[in-house]
């Protein structure tokens, strides 16, 4: 049956997305084998795609493809001669779990609790703080999502050997230093977490600032980090703040191909093409947030979800409430205490009360020095006193904007805003 | 597993005795702790970098020199072997080691065996 053979491809494909993770981090926790673990998940998703066409797709793909890794696992051990203990303890360890049994129809969910752990464990150990943040990155990938090792390599532009040395090290650190592959006790649980929502965010700005026409890989990682932030959302669904940050990662995502135009210039939120933006991803990064606000513990990342969504329900950037925007960040600075942060906040007050008010916001932070020779502090300036019509002025701060910028596309963005405003 | 953790504190900062470690509210708390749990299986508390000859040898010479092998702005003040479960316990252990509150800072590292 020649036409049965793209279906059982397309199966393990999905199952490649879907249980890759999963796969991993069960076998770490049965052979406490980073190496291993990978070694056999690959085999038995090469397994997947012979037997799957011979026997057809199993009712339950993630079990079959565990019990099949396990399995192969044993042989392993069973090869190299490890000590018997060890084998009993793999072969014990598999046999408690019900689940695993690819012949099993009985719809027992007992083991589903256990393989959600599984996965969780290997999230937070791959995000432990120890490591260094680029090998949490990677290993996060690597171990979570299945990207191989020359695929992260070209999304974080650094050559192979770079990437495998760093993979390696990275869990070699876990092996030798004792980092515990578990979910952190609760006292250790909230910051743990933020380290994880911090490494997904990464990855989603990295892809973020790729631009269009550059290598796919890059603008995957939005994709691959919004694939786990709905694993985070899955698996815990009453911290707000992971709802927050997959809100946000979906806000940001929506207008993603707005940002840049044809030419590969930076485009403004003010004039990006609205009816261009992914309404449904919007939608749902709306409803989430709306979720994750109603629990009553807000965070950085809900608020930041809040600041995107004000930008995304405005049918035109003129209907953009700038003074709902200037509290959020009033409010966002209270958990980020950064100059940063506070510059936004500058911005959304001189639209919301008038330029006056948002560039004394400016100056404290000039007086401060914090932001010194970074160029978006002029930029800024220069924004308001555009928008407030003060041309000459705006026009000398982009001039020391420009003398600070280092990024093409955004000298290429000021020199355009300087011109204008020579011929307004 | 077993740790050791280098105290290390800043180039001029407070250079207490052992006797008077033991009598400072700070150390002793946190050596009750340890000591109830039975985790330091070892350490020391070294005299200042200050006091530190550093030798080497070159071909059939010893080569002395006064101070620590490497000048910077902290210096290994002493140091504990313990023994706990994973590393997060190390890193629970080093975060309430006086030496870490003062301002300097403890190296973790696993001891290889």
């Amino acid at each position: 049956m020649p036409d049965v053979e793209p279906d059982v491809e397309e199966a393990v494909a999905v199952a490649f997305r879907e249980e890759w993770g999963q796969v991993v981090a069960t076998l770490i926790r049965v052979t406490g084998d980073w190496d291993l673990a990978e070694e056999c998940a690959q085999d038995a998703f090469a397994q997947a795609l012979d037997r799957w066409r011979r026997d057809g797709v199993p009712r339950r793909p993630g079990a079959w493809l565990t019990t099949t890794a396990r399995n192969r696992a044993l042989d392993v051990l069973r090869r190299e001669a490890v000590g018997a203990a060890k084998l009993r303890e793999v072969a014990v360890l598999a046999r408690d779990e019900p689940s695993y049994e690819p012949e099993d129809a009985s719809g027992d969910d007992s083991g589903v609790q256990d393989l959600q752990d599984d996965r969780l464990r290997l999230i937070f150990t791959c995000c432990h703080p120890a490591l260094p943040i680029e090998a949490r990155v990677a290993l996060t990938l690597r171990t979570l999502a299945g990207l191989t090792t020359p695929e992260i390599a070209r999304a974080f532009l650094v050559p192979e050997a770079t990437m495998a040395q760093r993979l390696v090290r990275a869990k070699r650190k876990i092996r030798n230093a004792g980092i515990p592959y578990r979910v952190p006790p609760a006292h250790l649980l909230p910051e743990r977490t933020t380290g994880v929502l911090g490494v997904v965010y990464l990855l989603f700005n990295e892809g973020y600032a790729a631009t269009a026409g550059v290598d796919l890989v890059r603008t995957n990682l939005c994709a691959e980090a919004i694939r786990l932030a709905r694993v985070l959302a899955r698996l815990m669904p009453d911290e707000p703040e992971v709802l927050g940050l997959l809100a946000l990662l979906l806000l940001h995502d929506a207008r993603r191909h707005t940002r840049v135009d044809a030419a590969g210039d930076l485009v403004t939120l003010e004039n990006q093409d609205r009816t261009a933006w992914d309404r449904a991803e919007a939608d749902e990064g709306t409803a989430l947030l709306e979720t994750a606000l109603r629990r009553g513990r807000p965070g950085p990342y809900q608020i930041q979800a809040a600041i995107a969504a004000c930008h995304m329900t405005a049918p035109t950037a003129d209907d953009t409430d700038w003074a709902d925007i200037a509290a959020l960040y009033g409010e966002l600075a209270r958990f980020v205490p950064s100059a940063v942060v506070r510059l936004n906040r500058a911005v959304a007050v001189g639209v919301a009360e008038g330029t006056d008010a948002g560039l004394a916001l400016i100056a404290e932070l000039e007086d401060e020095g914090d932001l010194a020779g970074y160029h978006l502090l002029p930029a800024t300036c220069a924004d308001l006193l555009r928008r407030g019509g003060r041309m000459d002025e705006a026009a000398e701060a982009y001039r020391r904007a420009l003398e600070l910028v280092e990024n093409d596309a955004e000298r290429r963005f000021l020199e355009k805003r300087l011109a204008e405003c020579r011929f307004a | 597993m077993k740790y050791v953790l280098f105290l290390c504190t800043l180039v001029g900062g407070e250079e207490l005795s052992p006797e008077e470690i033991a009598e400072d509210p700070r150390f002793t708390a946190y050596i009750d702790e340890v000591r109830s749990r039975d985790i330091v299986k070892g350490g020391a508390r070294l005299r200042p970098h200050t006091d530190a000859t550093t030798v080497r040898v070159q071909g059939h010479e010893v080569l002395l020199s006064d101070g620590p092998f490497v000048e910077s702005t902290e210096y290994v003040a002493g140091i504990d072997i313990v023994e706990v479960a994973d590393l997060d316990e190390a890193i629970a252990l080093a975060s309430r080691h006086p030496a870490a509150l003062g301002g300097g800072s403890v190296e973790v590292r696993p001891v290889w065996e």
